[in-house]
């Protein structure tokens, strides 16, 4: 059981982005960026060697400012998009920027970690995806499932749709629209639902959540209140394509179908305080991580509105041994929706987590003091869920 | 005088026990007498005398029956020195002598009895013997008399005979002659109307006329006697028919009917049809009255004509053809149980739509007194007609009513419940008048509680009508049982406080959770009456419900504990509620404070920001409202002074490390190893977790909540230098007062430490501001 035990890596500096690098399905491998006002940011990419339980991490310096989100392109894995704040004389302004990370980093690195510090390498701008016209840039997401053309940034109160062309270098402003209503409407996160042919991407914006049709940039479904206050994050379901995922300041975590906008399906309230991130896992379903600012990262089963709520259905004729038969059955009885573990290896609030793109049974959590920790699925409930 | 006659007897009898006795004098006189007793019968000396354990046998003792001088003496000469034998000797001869005395003297005694006894009986002699001849001479004169007597019966004896025979003539010439008279007799009966005297000369005479019809003068008299009594059948049925007459004499008609012999069968028949007749008309005033639109008696009136009109119809109908047609036997008890079930039933149709128009109405002591009136009625048909099921139906009736009325009452709690809560809500949202303030809270609450109190008791007054004593239906197994335990005690009672319990926790999770709809003082003031009712008022309830409605039922009834437990648990999550909503309410204010401030260009703090100083205020005003329903609750001991503490953290030697401008890459580890370290000993914050009933309790909930949310909308902004001296300045402010209301003050220091933490970690160039100048501007503020 000792290779259970969560692994701890800390960096110097605040943060508050991480992502997988998604277009990596062999190695887990996560990227985090810094939040400094003093010092260069970086974005540490860390390796995690499953099998020997080792952290192997590679730093590169942005010295665009400091980062308040990070997404890694699907298509190309050197390829990643940042958010980040550029302070100067008095002014705050937030933009974001498609970065190229240098070609030998781009699937790890076989040399020592330790002279991080000596060896920091720079990040080659790619393109700037704002205009200063549109205002602070608060998330950026990718097209799921595309080449790695297709970027979505949320700023202020508008949403942008950018075409990247010749090998991401130039973006152009492909289409947008904009939320219009009384008071200053910001869109605080979004979401690129990988279903419908990627063509519908979900925002939350104060307490309401937006669905929104890539084509022709209209409003396709919207939650008002669904959230008593603030949506911080939401998620679709990789496997159900009408149900996504939401958490906010009142603590809560919602379900939600959103062919039915009136009720949420289900209503998890784990979290003592703000929920800020909350992810599903990308290949089973039931498996829900939330992040919140109690230091808690809570890992649940919602196995009745996955898509198998009965347990995995084995297809495979393999399954010749009447012990395993038995445990099939076992396994088909409805099962009950439960937190399956609550983490509690940080001391500060978390701001993000997120699964690894390579290994379905991990994760990384991390704090605002700068603490990365990555933990696994508990064996038992992996070996339930495959079994 | 026998006893006396026989009394020198017992002269003789000492006479074979003196023999020189060696016991004292009072012993040997105690013997003495013990022996005279003995001989005459008495029992007392026999058990004193022998119980000594001697051996009666003994021939040694001198009291013995079985005594021998010669052994006594060969003992006494054996065993005894010689002294000892003359003391014996001169003792004995001292007995024998006083024995002698002893016997003379009584001797005397019973002579003179003995004397005076033989002159008595003399005396007696003479006497009988007159007695004698007087006897014999009445003997005589009786003999005499015997003989007299004997004679004149004889005499009289032929002369008797022939008085008897003349009164037997007698009488059969008056039958004879009534028979001849009797079809004048009733032809006139008839047309005097006197049927009853017709029918009874009408059977008096038939079986006589049946017997000698073959003579021809009787015959001629049975013929007439025959027509007359058709006529009188006749008119008899023709009144019958008539009807209007009452049931009475109705029943009348018939039984003379009967008595001439008309077939029974269809009599019964046609007295039902009539009775129907009747009993319809009845009913159908009953319907009038009931109406489309009532302008209806009430419902005490509508059941009592009922109960006068179709009951007391139906009761002499039943009591009418029992005694009629009893001898058509089962078939007729059957035909009679048929007819009063479909009438018993039109009735109580009729009851049930005049009852449910009494539903929504309050008055329960005018629905009882009716209930019982018609349940009392329909008893007397009950007991007639066993079979017809009318006492079952009028149960049944009696039972759903009552359950109505408990649902109704239910209902009216609720809506009692709910109107209170609207009244609180009024005053709570009434505008107050300068200088006048509005009812407090604590006073709501009384207000409220003793409300609902008051509705509880007088719903369980109301519904104890039903099992009052005087009430006929009082005793029913239902009324007894099932009422009072699951009607009452589980469905209203233990129903309504559960529905309150939901009511109150429904304004938890209302769909719009912004807190606007929900004024939070009626959170507060709900909470409280829960805990209210956890401690005593459910319990005292549930005695009250107990003691009224003795429950007899073993029937499962839901325990104080749990309903104390629901109640509970309703009060904690109301009062949690409220800590959310308010400290909500005061996160906006700050977040809002935080999140549209230019923190980079502002200038340098002279003021503490006045939404601070809202902050504190609203503090307040939620410490005093809490404080009017809550007790104050534990505190930790604190510190002599707290108000005077500054921030010393940032500006100690520890303070210059953290923001000190050092450019080695260990600078920023330090950092965070300070501040991981500083976690390390403090204990984690759960920010939204559950309060306890107590003012420090919930106002720590609310500051926690707040000074969360400053901390994590400080960490979302960049600050400038003068921007971080600001947030110094509102923390300190905010510490100098906030500390008060918290159980623990430690709490609010971490949290406003970790706030300016973060904020000088959000600022590019961190100088602090002096400490002396934050607190100068903040007493000045």
């Amino acid at each position: 059981m000792e290779d259970d035990a969560p692994v701890i890596y800390g960096l110097e500096f605040q943060a508050r982005a991480l992502t997988p690098q998604t277009a990596e399905a062999d190695a887990v491998r996560f990227l985090v960026g810094t939040q400094s006002l003093k010092y260069d940011n970086q974005i540490h990419i860390i390796d995690f060697d499953d099998e020997n339980n080792i952290i192997n991490k590679n730093v590169l310096l942005h010295q665009a400012g400091e980062i308040w989100h990070i997404s890694a392109s699907p298509a190309d894995k050197g390829v990643l998009a940042t958010c980040y704040n550029k302070t100067s004389d008095s002014r705050v302004q937030a933009r974001a920027a498609v970065w190229r990370m240098p070609k030998e980093l781009e699937s790890g690195s076989q040399e020592s970690p330790d002279d991080s510090a000596s060896t920091a390498q720079t990040l080659e701008l790619l393109c700037h995806l704002d205009n200063a016209a549109h205002g602070s840039v608060a998330c950026v997401t990718w097209e799921p499932m595309g080449d790695g053309k297709k970027v979505i940034s949320l700023a202020d109160n508008h949403i942008l749709l950018w075409d990247l062309q010749e090998s991401s270098s130039q973006a152009v402003l492909a289409s947008s629209a904009s939320l219009e209503g009384k008071g200053q409407l910001k869109f605080t996160s979004g979401r690129w639902s990988p279903h419908h042919n990627c063509t519908q991407v979900a925002t939350a914006s104060d307490t309401t959540l937006r669905g929104w049709d890539t084509r022709s940039m209209s409003q396709i479904y919207c939650i008002e209140n669904a959230h008593a206050q603030l949506v911080r994050d939401l998620d679709f379901n990789p496997n159900k394509q009408y149900y996504l995922a939401s958490c906010g300041d009142d603590c809560k975590v919602k379900f939600w179908d959103t062919r039915n906008v009136t009720e949420p399906v289900r209503t998890l309230e784990e979290h003592s305080h703000w929920v800020w991130s909350v992810r599903y896992n990308h290949s089973h379903d039931q498996l829900v991580l939330t992040g919140s600012s109690d230091s808690r990262v809570i890992l649940s089963n919602m196995v009745s509105i996955s898509s198998e709520p009965f347990g995995h259905l084995v297809d495979d004729d393999d399954a010749s041994d009447p012990e395993e038969h038995h445990a099939d059955e076992k396994s088909k009885e409805p099962l009950q929706d439960n937190v399956i573990a609550t983490y509690e290896e940080h001391e500060d609030s978390v701001y993000a987590v997120d699964w690894s793109s390579a290994d379905p049974w991990l994760f990384a959590s991390l704090s605002y003091d700068g603490r990365l920790v990555i933990n696994r699925v508990p064996r038992a409930l992996k070996y339930h869920i495959l079994l | 005088m026998a006893a006396t006659a026989a009394g020198p007897g017992p002269a003789s009898g000492p006479g074979d026990s003196p023999e020189g006795p060696e016991a004292e004098a009072s012993e040997r006189r105690r013997k003495a007498h013990g022996m005279l007793k003995l001989y005459y019968g008495l029992s007392e000396g026999e058990a004193a005398g022998r119980s000594a354990g001697l051996d009666p046998l003994d021939p040694t003792d001198l009291n013995g029956a079985h005594f021998d001088p010669e052994v006594y003496l060969d003992k006494l000469r054996r065993e005894c020195p010689l002294a000892q034998l003359m003391d014996s000797e001169t003792d004995m001869v001292r007995q024998i002598r006083a024995l002698d005395s002893d016997m003379q003297t009584l001797v005397y005694e019973n002579y003179n009895k003995f004397i005076s006894a033989t002159d008595t009986i003399r005396k007696m002699k003479n006497d009988f013997r007159k007695m004698e001849d007087e006897m014999d001479r009445l003997a005589t004169n009786m003999a005499v008399i015997t003989d007299f007597s004997a004679r004149i019966s004889a005499t009289l004896q032929d002369r008797h005979e022939r008085i008897t025979k003349l009164a037997g003539v007698h009488a059969l010439l008056r039958k004879l002659q009534f028979l001849f008279e009797l079809p004048s007799r009733l032809t006139k009966c008839v047309e005097l109307g006197a049927y009853g005297q017709a029918v009874r000369y009408q059977g008096r005479a038939r079986a006589v006329l049946q017997q000698y019809q073959h003579l021809p003068s009787f015959r001629a008299i049975q013929d007439d006697c025959q027509v007359i009594t058709a006529r009188l059948a006749q008119q008899l049925r023709q009144r019958f028919r008539e009807g209007g007459s009452g049931a009475p004499e109705q029943a009348e008609c018939v039984e003379l009917l009967l008595a001439l012999g008309e077939p029974a069968e269809e009599l019964c028949e046609e007295f039902l049809a009539h009775a129907r007749g009747r009993l319809e008309e009845e009913l159908s005033s009953l319907e009038a009255e009931l109406g489309p639109s009532p302008p209806a008696p009430d419902v005490l009136e509508f059941t009592d004509r009922g109960g006068s009109g179709f009951v007391g119809g139906l009761c002499q109908v039943a009591a009418a053809f029992q005694e009629l047609f009893a001898a058509q036997g089962p078939a007729g008890a059957e035909k009679l149980a048929a007819f009063a079930r479909e009438l018993g039933g039109r009735y109580f149709v009729l009851v049930e739509r005049r009852l449910a128009q009494e539903q929504g109405g309050g008055d329960n002591s005018l629905l009882v007194r009716a209930l019982d009136r018609f349940h009392r009625r329909l008893r007397a048909p009950g007991a007639l007609l066993a079979a017809a099921g009318l006492a079952e139906a009028a149960t049944e009736i009696v039972e759903r009513v009552a359950r109505e009325r408990l649902g109704h009452h239910l209902q009216s709690l609720r809506a009692a419940f709910l109107g209170c809560l609207t009244d609180v809500r009024q005053a709570l949202a009434a505008p107050r008048l300068a200088g006048k303030e509005g009812p407090s809270l604590a006073d709501l609450l009384a207000n409220v509680a003793s409300s609902i109190l008051s509705h509880i008791k007088a719903s369980l007054a109301a519904v104890h009508l039903f099992t009052a004593k005087e009430v006929s239906f009082s005793n029913k197994p239902y009324f007894r049982g099932e009422f009072c335990s699951q009607g009452v005690r589980e469905g209203l009672i233990v129903g309504f406080i559960r529905s309150m319990c939901q009511t109150a926790q429904s304004f938890c999770d209302s769909p719009g959770e912004k807190g606007g709809a929900t004024p939070p003082a009626l959170l507060l003031l709900l909470s409280r009456l829960c805990l209210d009712y956890e401690t005593a008022t459910i319990s005292y309830i549930l005695t009250l419900t107990d003691e009224q409605f003795l429950v007899q039922d073993q029937s499962p009834v839901t325990p104080v504990s749990t309903l104390c437990a629901e109640a509970r648990e309703t009060a904690r999550r109301l009062l949690t509620h409220y800590v959310k909503v308010q400290g909500l309410v005061i996160s906006q204010m700050l977040r809002k404070s935080v999140e549209t401030r230019d923190w980079l260009s502002t200038l340098e703090p002279r003021n503490v920001r006045a939404v601070m100083k809202r902050v504190v205020e609203d503090t307040t005003a939620i410490d005093v409202q809490v404080g009017l329903l809550y007790e104050e609750g534990v505190r930790k001991a604190q510190s002599s002074d707290s108000s005077k503490r500054t921030f010393s953290v940032y500006s100690s030697s520890r303070q210059q490390g953290r923001y000190a401008p050092s450019y080695t890459p260990s600078a920023p580890m330090d950092t965070n190893l300070l501040s991981n370290i500083q976690k390390l000993f403090s204990e984690r914050i759960d920010v939204f977790s559950p309060v306890e009933f107590n003012k420090v309790s919930v106002l720590t909930g609310i500051i926690k909540i707040s000074l969360k949310t400053l901390l994590e909308c400080v960490r979302l902004r960049t600050f400038g230098r003068f921007g971080l001296q600001q947030v110094q300045v509102d923390c300190h402010f905010l510490q100098l007062y906030l500390w008060r209301f918290v159980a623990d003050e430690e709490l609010v220091h971490l949290l406003l430490d970790e706030v300016v933490a973060s904020a000088a970690l959000r600022c590019p160039d961190p100088v602090p501001m002096e400490p002396s100048v934050v607190e100068v501007i903040c007493e000045r503020g």
